[in-house]
């Protein structure tokens, strides 16, 4: 029970651990199911997992409010990035009607020391992190979409991270009542 | 002040943790029924009263009372609803539910990875901690 101590002080991680950790990850589940789709995949499901969880987290350590509309939304991913990994990425491209923006990454702690090779072209190496929004957007009540649209691994100048508010969640129908 | 039963529902609907501390005066159906029941209620008293609100309800329904007992709503964001039936002395049970699920619930269900999300909870350890955490606050706001 030495939580009780050490609950509210932030827990660090050495950086590099953490990107080698992951680094395993993925080339393990490169081993695993050999098909880079498959990878994608998974990569998105473990995010998920992350991400209902990782969400409440987030609520009970900031106290945060509802978000009125994605904007606000957005501030409080940005904010969630600076918490858990340390970078604080730009919101940007966001579309006239105001439900989708991208997040950009000048650094990615992920994909440090990470080159892909060639034949790899098509990994979607740092997916968790979709799959992570998208667990804990769900959890809000919201449903999202997340891809990535630019990669430094992949040669582009910034990596850019692209999320669409699908639509509002609602409370489930007691069983019995239609 | 007296704390009689606390019920915690997923926003699945599903019951995922339901004891009793002081309560004298059974239901008379079984655990799983009442908990049914009170989600029902829940259900349907939440979305009439978001309807018949004269302004934006933002936070919705709170609590009900009657001459014997209080029933108190939380609901964290992520749609995690704790209930719980008190004396009508008791003050400031919201402060308590939202401390209960962000000390209890979320370091003890949502960190424990043993827990099933949207399971019924089964970890003695939650149990032991909800426990110390009403009794606690039972007799320090006595």
């Amino acid at each position: 029970m030495s939580r009780q101590n050490t609950r509210l002080d932030v827990k660090k991680v050495n950086s590099e651990l953490f990107t080698l950790t992951y680094g395993a990850i993925v080339s393990q589940l490169m081993k695993d199911y050999e098909n880079v789709e498959d990878v994608n995949k998974q990569l998105d499901r473990m995010g998920y997992n992350i991400g209902v969880r990782m969400v409440e987290d987030f609520l009970a350590r900031t106290n945060a409010g509802r978000c009125y509309d994605l904007r606000e939304t957005a501030d409080k991913i940005q904010y969630a990035f600076k918490m858990y990994l340390g970078i604080t990425p730009a919101l940007t491209n966001w579309s006239a009607a105001g439900d989708e923006f991208s997040l950009t990454f000048d650094t990615n702690p992920l994909t440090e020391f990470v080159e892909l090779p060639d034949n790899y072209q098509n990994l979607k190496y740092s997916n968790i992190l979709c799959g992570a929004l998208r667990g804990s957007c769900e959890m809000v009540q919201m449903d999202v979409s997340c891809w990535f649209v630019q990669d430094q691994l992949k040669g582009d100048l910034a990596t850019e991270l692209r999320i669409k508010f699908n639509k509002r969640l609602e409370d489930a129908i007691p069983a019995g009542e239609d | 002040m007296t704390i009689y039963n606390i019920y915690i529902f997923d926003r699945m609907g599903t019951i995922l943790y339901q004891t009793n501390w002081n309560r004298l005066k059974q239901s008379g159906m079984s655990s799983e029924e009442e908990a049914k029941l009170m989600y029902g209620m829940l259900f349907s008293i939440k979305s009439f009263v978001s309807k018949i609100s004269p302004l934006d309800p933002k936070r919705g329904f709170l609590c009900y009372k009657t001459s014997k007992y209080a029933l108190h709503y939380y609901e964290s964001l992520t749609g995690v609803k704790f209930i719980l039936n008190t004396d009508i002395t008791i003050k400031n049970v919201r402060d308590l539910l939202h401390q209960l699920y962000k000390e209890i619930y979320v370091e003890y269900v949502v960190k424990n990875t043993e827990c099933e999300m949207g399971q019924p909870i089964e970890s003695e350890l939650f149990k032991l901690k909800l426990d110390q955490f009403i009794k606690q606050h039972m007799k320090s706001l006595q």
